[in-house]
């Protein structure tokens, strides 16, 4: 399929992978920040490809694991009110809370209904003014400008039915806690090119410079992701920690200014608690004054609905790459994808759940066909 | 006189009322208005509450299947056809020829008859394409809002010649792994219309009856080992069930397996994989290894087989694990997905 198979093509990454080969001098370790790249990066085999001296380390860039689990339990209570239409991306609704997730609420009679745009929950909360309809309003800042869109749309409309439950985190405040966390062993950053294609690349030099550490914007396809590690261990080998931008087909280095103007219009900047990892500081995003009337937490009032994390998930270490999955005692045992201890093991972005699906393999010879 | 399917008896109600299922005269209006002109044949004429069924002198393979399918129409079919082709495909996979089926039905009070009459149309054509016939039935009504407007359970009987035996038993480590045609357009098809989601190449669902398939690889001289309509859970939920009864291995080729652009752009959109999205019109074939070839000629040659490829080989495992190459040389597991695919956030 055109603009897919170039991206995939085996001879090209064979060169990729020669050209990193080359380069390699001394052990590396280079975090993929986002749950996308994770994903390919598994699916595709693309560490396997990799000298051993690289070792790929899985970021805090997947919005359905950083959620905190009393924001599942929120959503869980209001999905569950019978006056509620709960819409929210799908791979919400597998995710554990404390004590139920939003699938269990839907087998008891909640209307929770899966949305592919925010736009789309707009339209169900103008079809039913006599229901409340409540959007989950998850992400990194790649959904932020819809969601703020959704919002904006939804006042312009004058819908007092419809609300948004945010659990909108930022990408830079998080790397700068995975930098400055005691004992890293990130050497090298590939920044999420869906997020610079939103906000640009500005945010990234005073981090590399600060924490001495190349950062290439890279995209999602394997040889995208090859070309991103062969620049991360290049600028590695000669010393140097700079941004620089491997996904230029998309990525400008001042990002989509309407849609960071729309974010800025609808939220704020507030501190936010990320799930495993705990709170840190202006890495999220809430509804401003002006629309609080659109925040989902005030009305519906659930404030200290939650309860506490699974002690057995060690996602929060798995996050910050401290923990491979596989190296987490209840990975594959009491936690699987049918019986998730964390969010990780549940989103399609997830560490835990991309090792589970593709890497619990045995190591005999290939067959021919 | 030729019975004509767009001659209907004129019903008084335009909808499913609960008296449609009650027992009495409306019931019975029902179903000479409706079910047994569409239906109509010898055995069904009789009119007894079983239908009376030659001996076919042969083993008989017997199975059932349930059609709650939303939407009731979709590009490339229809709840009828489904409810038809796939229980015949059930059929085809054990080795039998389908020759009888019954069909039951579950009708939504405030139903259309309208689409009644369409959906039961859309039965005979395909029962008429498979070359069996509906022998017996029974149909239901339930109060609004405790249906989906339409459910099919249909059962269906079929002989099997000789002692052949298909089954995953049979496969043995270097059979051959054969796929019919491409994956993932009944699902995608389906996604597209319950969604709203507008493709710019319309996918239409792969929809169609495999014992033509199956036929010409017995008469070929290809006896399979195992055959399994790919279905819910798509490709990939096949190899896995396979691998595990079968107690074996599978190694599958991601690059040999046929994707039409329309699914593959779909699936990339809302990160679905492929290999997961269901078939209905598609078989997976485990030939011994020199049958191979062979298999994929005899398959190609038939109505729906033109796409048949080999995609991968059986090796031995016991553990049952399916193992993809990937398009870039590397391995990964295939597994089994915990539940349905959810399309992701970004």
């Amino acid at each position: 399929m055109r603009f897919l198979d170039e991206y995939r093509d085996p001879v090209a990454a064979g060169k990729w992978v020669a050209a990193i080969r080359a380069l390699v001098t001394r052990p590396w370790n280079i975090m993929e920040v986002c749950g996308g790249q994770t994903h390919s990066i598994v699916r595709f085999g693309i560490d396997e490809l990799l000298p051993p001296s690289i070792r790929l380390i899985h970021g805090p860039g997947c919005p359905v694991c950083v959620t905190p689990v009393e924001l599942i339990d929120k959503a869980v209570a209001i999905a569950a009110r019978p006056e509620v239409i709960f819409c929210s991306f799908g791979d919400m609704l597998r995710v554990p809370g404390s004590a139920s997730d939003l699938f269990r609420v839907k087998s008891l009679g909640g209307d929770v209904r899966i949305v592919y745009s925010p736009l789309d929950a707009v339209k169900v909360a103008e079809e039913n003014p006599g229901r409340k309809v409540v959007f989950f309003a998850v992400g990194f800042e790649t959904t932020a400008p819809a969601n703020a869109l959704a919002v904006a749309e939804a006042h312009r409309r004058g819908l007092g039915n419809f609300s948004v439950l945010v659990s909108h985190v930022l990408v830079p405040p998080a790397l700068e806690a995975v930098l400055s966390a005691p004992g890293r062993i990130v050497d090298g950053l590939l920044a999420a090119g869906h997020v610079c294609a939103v906000m640009g690349t500005e945010e990234y030099p005073p981090i590399a410079l600060r924490h001495r550490v190349p950062i290439v914007v890279t995209a999602f396809e394997p040889l995208d992701l090859l070309e991103g590690i062969h620049m991360v261990v290049k600028q590695l080998e000669e010393g140097r920690h700079e941004v620089e931008n491997q996904y230029h087909r998309l990525v400008r280095a001042g990002g989509n200014r309407p849609a960071q103007d729309l974010v800025k219009e609808v939220f704020r900047v507030k501190d936010r608690a990320w799930r495993g990892i705990g709170t840190i500081p202006m890495s999220g995003l809430g509804l401003r004054e002006d629309y609080a009337a659109f925040d989902a937490e005030g009305i519906f009032e659930v404030e200290g609905v939650g309860g506490p994390e699974s002690p057995d998930c060690r996602s929060g270490l798995v996050l910050q790459g401290l923990l491979k999955p596989t190296e987490c005692p209840a990975f594959g045992t009491t936690c699987t994808p049918d019986n998730p201890l964390g969010a990780t093991m549940v989103s399609n972005e997830g560490a835990c759940a991309a090792y589970y699906r593709y890497r619990r393999h045995s190591q005999e010879p290939a067959h021919g066909v | 006189m030729a019975f004509e399917l767009n001659c209907p008896v004129p019903l008084r109600h335009e909808t499913i009322q609960m008296a449609h299922g009650g027992g009495g005269r409306m019931m019975r209006d029902l179903l000479e208005a409706v079910m047994l002109p569409a239906f109509r044949n010898d055995t069904l004429e009789s009119r007894h509450d079983s239908a009376l069924l030659p001996d076919p002198g042969s083993r008989l393979a017997f199975t059932t299947d349930t059609y709650v399918v939303r939407p009731r129409f979709f590009p490339g079919g229809d709840i009828g056809e489904l409810a038809v082709y796939g229980t015949v495909n059930d059929l085809a996979m054990a080795g039998a020829t389908p020759r009888f089926l019954s069909v039951g039905m579950i009708l939504e009070e405030g139903y259309p008859i309208e689409e009644l009459r369409r959906v039961v149309a859309s039965m005979r054509r395909a029962a008429d394409r498979c070359g069996v016939a509906i022998v017996t039935g029974d149909t239901k009504v339930v109060d609004k809002g405790k249906g989906d407007g339409i459910y099919i359970n249909t059962a269906g009987i079929g002989s099997v010649p000789g002692d052949l035996v298909v089954g995953p038993g049979q496969v043995r480590p270097g059979d051959a792994v054969i796929l019919s045609g491409d994956v993932g357009r009944h699902g995608v098809a389906v996604m597209s219309v319950r969604e709203g989601i507008a493709f710019q190449t319309p996918v239409e669902s792969d929809c169609a009856p495999l014992h033509g398939l199956v036929r010409g690889l017995l008469d070929g001289g290809v006896t399979p080992h195992c055959l399994r309509d790919a279905t819910r859970g798509g490709l990939a939920a096949v190899l896995n069930e396979i691998a595990t009864d079968g107690k074996v291995g599978v190694e599958v080729v991601e690059a040999a397996v046929p994707v039409v652009p329309g699914v593959e752009g779909a699936c990339e959109m809302l990160g679905l994989d492929p290999l997961y999205v269901a078939c209905e019109g598609c078989l997976v074939a485990f030939v011994a290894g020199p049958d191979a070839d062979r298999a994929v000629i005899l398959l190609r040659a038939r109505e729906g087989g033109e796409g048949a490829v080999r995609i991968g080989t059986v090796v031995e495992d016991g553990r049952g694990t399916v193992i993809l190459r990937t398009r870039l040389g590397t391995r990964r597991i295939l597994d089994l997905l915990s539940g349905e695919q959810l399309p992701r956030i970004c």
